[in-house]
């Protein structure tokens, strides 16, 4: 009965911490402006959409990996897919949930774009190097 | 036996444990948060001692048994120190650090009471098996802990990035421990259900806050009720 309790009251705030990391993390990138060509390779120039994270996604994919931005791409591509859950169930009847995983799922792929950026610039630097040396 | 992940994952957590400290001196944050990376490099060096030992003796010996479960209780002790430092960080305008620190003594002290309750049935391995129940203990108090910090968190509009990301990365931590040794309560026979997972989630947390103290300037903001899962 205890452990019942505690695994009822922990998975609770398992999920709001998750969320609330989460939305630091996209929070902490929502303020940085995306480069041009950026824009132009994901199409996104002002506001996201969610539809934009799995092509985003793709994009990163294709880039060298920073181990610095791991944690925080992974851990968004796990909120996303909690969101597109989220979706599929419980925002079917209530609209304003509705609303909110939409506007969620656009910031997350800004998010993505954003760490994309970052991406390009370290491929970039990484060439650079490789042609001095 | 131990296989290949096993061996990655503790050689991982080392690599992890390492990057922290590491972070911390590079971003000239390691004296701000003494008692984080006090715990980090302990779980370093007991993560190495854990290996030397499973090495001479054996992952089934009784050394290493006695060994992981004393030093686990002990990092538990350690970081729930920690998290009150990150209190006294949050609640430093208040001028309330003497009490906050008087409560977690309180507060560690009921836990290890509690704890001793629980087993005093036993018969055998009866320190052994405190130490185990008051860790388990500790990390549900530890979330319990967490939580009300958040809701400081909240309530106070604190906006320092970096405390915002570490102290939701421990909620994350003991939020999942506690929900992992709750359910091995449950249903002790589930071993295929969590493997690897305590080692797993015993990874997220240096790895968020290597992440944090790397990524996150010290002076970065955040608005914290952006946050939130219930908007305020």
């Amino acid at each position: 009965m205890m452990a019942g309790v505690i695994f009822v009251f922990s998975a609770a705030a398992l999920l709001q911490f998750f969320i609330s990391y989460c939305r630091s993390l996209i929070a902490a990138s929502s303020k940085q402006v995306l480069s041009a060509e950026v824009k132009d390779v994901t199409g996104i120039h002002r506001i996201a959409s969610g539809d934009d994270f799995q092509r985003v996604m793709q994009l990163l994919q294709l880039c060298p990996e920073r181990p610095e931005d791991r944690n925080g791409v992974q851990a968004i591509g796990a909120y996303f897919s909690l969101l597109n859950f989220l979706r599929a169930t419980i925002a079917r009847i209530v609209p304003s949930l509705r609303a909110w995983t939409e506007s969620e799922r656009g910031q997350c792929a800004y998010f993505a774009a954003v760490a994309l950026g970052r991406r390009i610039s370290f491929s970039r630097d990484m060439l650079a190097q490789q042609m001095d040396a | 036996m131990l296989g290949p992940a096993d061996y990655v994952l503790w050689f991982l957590t080392a690599l992890l444990e390492g990057a922290v400290v590491l972070c911390a001196l590079k971003r000239h944050t390691f004296r701000r948060y003494l008692a984080l990376n006090m715990y980090m490099l302990g779980s370093l060096v007991v993560t190495i001692l854990r290996f030397w030992i499973f090495s001479h003796y054996g992952f089934s010996s009784a050394q290493y048994l006695y060994f992981y479960y004393y030093s686990d209780a002990l990092l538990t002790v350690g970081l729930y120190f920690a998290l009150i430092t990150l209190y006294s960080f949050v609640l430093g305008e208040l001028q309330t650090g003497r009490h906050v620190r008087l409560a977690a003594i309180v507060l560690l002290a009921g836990t290890a009471f509690f704890s001793y309750q629980v087993i005093q049935q036993s018969s055998d391995r009866m320190l052994t098996r405190f130490v185990v129940e008051m860790s388990q203990n500790l990390y549900f108090v530890g979330l319990v802990l967490t939580y009300l910090l958040w809701g400081a968190i909240l309530k106070l509009r604190e906006t320092r990035a970096q405390i915002i990301q570490l102290v939701l990365s421990l909620g994350l931590y003991f939020s999942a421990l506690a929900a992992t040794y709750a359910l091995r309560n449950l249903y002790p026979g589930l071993h295929l259900v969590w493997g690897h997972l305590p080692e797993l989630i015993a990874l997220s947390l240096p790895l968020a806050w290597a992440y944090t103290l790397w990524r996150i300037p010290v002076e970065a903001r955040l608005a914290p009720s952006r946050l939130a899962v219930v908007s305020r």
